[in-house]
């Protein structure tokens, strides 16, 4: 098939959605609606301690108060955060403690999405934990993970098997009260991972967490807390996907890292959540919170591909508190169809020789929204802080979107502040000339997108990259302009 | 191999080629020479199938098969191979990976297994000392930073990598210094072979003292005006285009 721009934009619209499949399994579902009683609810099914139902009725009281945000570029029908289910688990044996114990409906699931778990084990030596709508059901690799001390587990498991840890650290890198979807996500969040390094370890192998929305109609609110002891190394994966839905489904998780004296923490995210249909109905709105502080001479990460979601609001940001600290964000966004992001990072300088560095990668097609939006703040103590920022975009066709809102606050005279940005479109020339090679215009596109976006996808673990390179060629199928 | 009968194309509404009629065999090498906006270009996009060039008549077999109606990658899956007068950048995709992803794709159409990592270093080394590439270049990004010399350079390097059955030229060489002309033209000389052809699209008649030409043709105002043995470049060189101009009822200024 020969190169036409118009009558492959039209393609776009032929792209499907891969892993938009139903699992049929029970689930146990909360009434719809919100109100302290739900929360009780979740807490009592949970078997909380009494601080944490405290914690999340205290974080109600808060949202109560809020507004949803409304100055990102994004459009869209406000939820009605009565409409939804706040707890759903996939109803099984509780706490499997084998695979064997894992529902065989749920673990064909994850043979779907490509990662069989007996695989994983054999294979890639990647520990997993899998939370499907709000419950984690199994995790592997805990026992060898656990002779050096490390604890990789469910959040729930976290706070009943750790809890000082969980209180100790819990909200302290994104309080409560930090923004709307925060709140609501401390409120209600049914569950997610959890990980602790301790001092001196390198987690030798990497920590992954695929979530999956499955049941309608349900919000998903994960709560992710990652914790890397004085001179420990972590690197975490999170991947997601969601079925085709008619209706929006609501996901708004938090993530907290904190990297203590000389750790470091590399955290990276394939998101594919369900995109909606070529109206743009059914997509995952995804309301994200991730950030992390640094303490002295420590490093964190954030690698992130985004290529999925109707809907993604998303700043993963690093507190650079410590001398010497390091943040880094590596981004590429990938929009198409009707869908709109807002994402980018916030970078806070307060310790001494801080740096920071960021490169985003905007892509989008059909009649997409995408925009970065980034904050380098250096504080006025934050001697010699630096910072690097590259923020390129590339469209396909003209019928989208691609927009830029940096914002740098500098306080202190020595820092030193860089920012770049660049606009691109994919060529007809580039196309012509990979077809003149013996390569058609799909092939190339994605050959030319995976171009550009090498710098950041090198940054992904090995399997990750791999994955991310077939992701973006099957988000961009038949998109060019 | 080739046969070009009344071949007219347009773009933007606009004939630049009013009617070419060329025959290539196996084994021949052919010039086309003409002044600037003649067309020569043009010709060699239709022939590689650019899609903004609308074809508004004649027809162009090429062995056997109506090449119009093939898109542009099975054309040069079928081994038809341009080199551009103006190469193009790849940010990101090294030149080795997209020479591999080409030439694997043209070894699927054709049922073959893809090429081992071994045969492909050992081509890759191969071919590209025939025209002398920097080994840099193999690794660096498509044309990325290239000189003009280089990407040139790496244009005949594919071709040499990829051995099609017919290869068009274009303009390649302008902007090579005397040492790289000699070079590029030393790796089109070693390719050719009694089973290929290559068409030569050249400005100015320099090249063709290091690649002979089988025929010349001049192209002027979307027409093959002249045709004739290699002595007709020389005659060219001495007269300038304004002889084939004034023949075509120009006037020229003196
Ligand atoms: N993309 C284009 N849009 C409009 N006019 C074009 C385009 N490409 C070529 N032309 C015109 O067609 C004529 C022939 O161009 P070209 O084939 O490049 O000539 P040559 O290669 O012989 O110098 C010129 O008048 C040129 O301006
Ligand atoms: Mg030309």
């Amino acid at each position: 098939m020969a190169y036409k721009g118009d009558d492959l934009l039209e393609e776009v619209t032929n792209k499907d959605y891969e892993y938009g499949f139903v699992t049929d399994i029970e689930s146990d579902l909360a009434p719809v609606g919100l109100n302290a009683s739900i929360i009780r609810l979740i807490s009592q099914k949970k078997n909380e301690p009494e601080w944490l139902l405290e914690w999340r009725l205290k974080s109600f009281e808060l949202w109560q108060k809020m507004t949803e945000p409304e100055w990102a570029h994004i459009q869209y029908p406000r939820p009605d955060f009565q409409s939804f289910h706040y707890y759903a688990a996939p109803k099984q044996k509780k706490n499997p403690k084998s695979l064997d114990e894992v529902d065989p409906e749920l673990l064909k699931t994850f043979d779907k999405l490509g990662i069989s778990l007996d695989e994983q084990k054999k294979l890639t030596g990647v520990a997993v934990d899998i939370v499907v709508d709000s419950v984690s059901v199994a995790t592997t690799f805990k026992a060898k993970l656990a002779e050096l001390g490390i604890i990789f587990c469910s959040f729930s498991e976290a706070v009943q098997e750790h809890p000082q840890l969980v209180q100790k650290y819990l909200g302290t890198v994104v309080p409560r009260s930090d923004n709307f979807y925060a709140a609501l996500n401390s409120a209600v969040f049914t569950d997610g991972s959890f990980c602790y390094i301790p001092k001196g370890v390198r987690c030798p192998m990497e920590l992954s967490t695929y979530f999956r929305i499955n049941e309608a109609k349900t919000g998903q609110f994960e709560r992710t807390l990652v914790i890397a002891d004085e001179d420990s190394y972590v690197s975490y994966l999170e991947g997601c996907t969601a079925p085709m839905r008619d209706e929006n489904q609501l996901h708004a998780a938090v993530v907290e890292l904190i990297a203590l004296d000389g750790a470091e923490i590399k955290y990276s995210t394939v998101q594919n959540w369900y995109p909606g249909d070529d109206e743009g109905k059914g997509g995952v709105y995804n309301f994200v919170t991730k950030r992390g502080i640094c303490h002295n001479r420590s490093t964190i990460s954030w690698t992130q591909v985004e290529t999925g979601s109707a809907i993604t609001w998303k700043y993963p940001s690093c507190i650079l508190k410590g001398d010497h600290a390091v943040g880094e964000f590596f981004s590429v966004a990938l929009t198409n169809k009707l869908q709109q992001a807002d994402t980018g990072t916030k970078m806070i300088h307060i310790g001494k020789n801080t740096k920071s560095t960021i490169i985003s990668k905007g892509i989008s097609a059909g009649k997409s929204q995408n925009s970065y939006r980034g904050l380098v703040k250096i504080g006025k103590n934050a001697e010699n802080a630096r910072n690097f920022s590259q923020c390129d975009s590339l469209l396909m066709g003209d019928r989208c979107g691609a927009h830029t809102f940096p914002y740098i606050e500098v306080e202190n005279p020595s820092a030193q502040v860089e920012h770049e940005a660049t606009t691109s479109k994919i060529g007809e020339d580039q196309i012509f000339y990979c077809n003149q090679r013996g390569i058609d215009t799909e092939k190339a596109i994605s050959l030319i997108v995976n171009g550009y976006a090498k710098e950041v996808l090198n940054k992904l673990p090995m399997e990750f990259a791999v994955e991310a390179q077939k992701l973006l060629a099957i988000s961009l199928e038949g998109s060019v302009g | 191999m080739l046969s070009i009968k009344g071949l007219k194309a347009e773009i933007e509404g606009k004939e630049i080629l009013s009617g070419i009629d060329l025959e290539v065999k196996a084994g021949e090498i052919h010039a086309i020479m003409g002044p600037n906006g003649s067309g020569k270009s043009t010709l060699a996009s239709v022939l590689a199938g650019r899609e903004e060039y609308e074809v508004t008549g004649g027809s162009v077999t090429y062995k056997g098969k109506d090449l119009l109606e093939m898109a542009a990658e099975d054309r040069a899956r079928e081994g038809v191979f341009l080199a551009f007068q103006y190469p193009v950048e790849i940010p990101g995709v090294s030149n080795i990976n997209f020479l591999k992803t080409a030439l694997n794709e043209i070894r699927t159409s054709k049922g073959l297994e893809p090429i081992t990592a071994k045969d492909f270093l050992a081509r890759v080394r191969e071919r590209s000392a025939l025209v002398e590439l920097d080994t840099k270049l193999k690794n660096r990004s498509v044309n990325e930073g290239f000189s003009g010399g280089e990407k040139k350079r790496n244009e005949i390097f594919q071709m040499a990598m990829l051995e099609p059955s017919l290869s068009v030229l274009d303009e390649t060489d302008s902007g090579l210094d005397i040492d790289a002309l000699r070079i590029v033209a030393n790796g089109v000389n070693q390719l050719k072979n009694e089973t290929n052809a290559t068409i030569v699209v050249t400005h100015y008649q320099r090249l063709l003292d290091y690649i002979i030409p089988d025929f010349v043709h001049v192209l002027y105002q979307g027409r093959i005006v002249r045709s004739g043995p290699k002595e007709l470049a020389m005659e060219l060189e001495e007269k300038g285009y304004d002889w084939i101009k004034e023949e075509n009822g120009e006037t020229v200024d003196v």
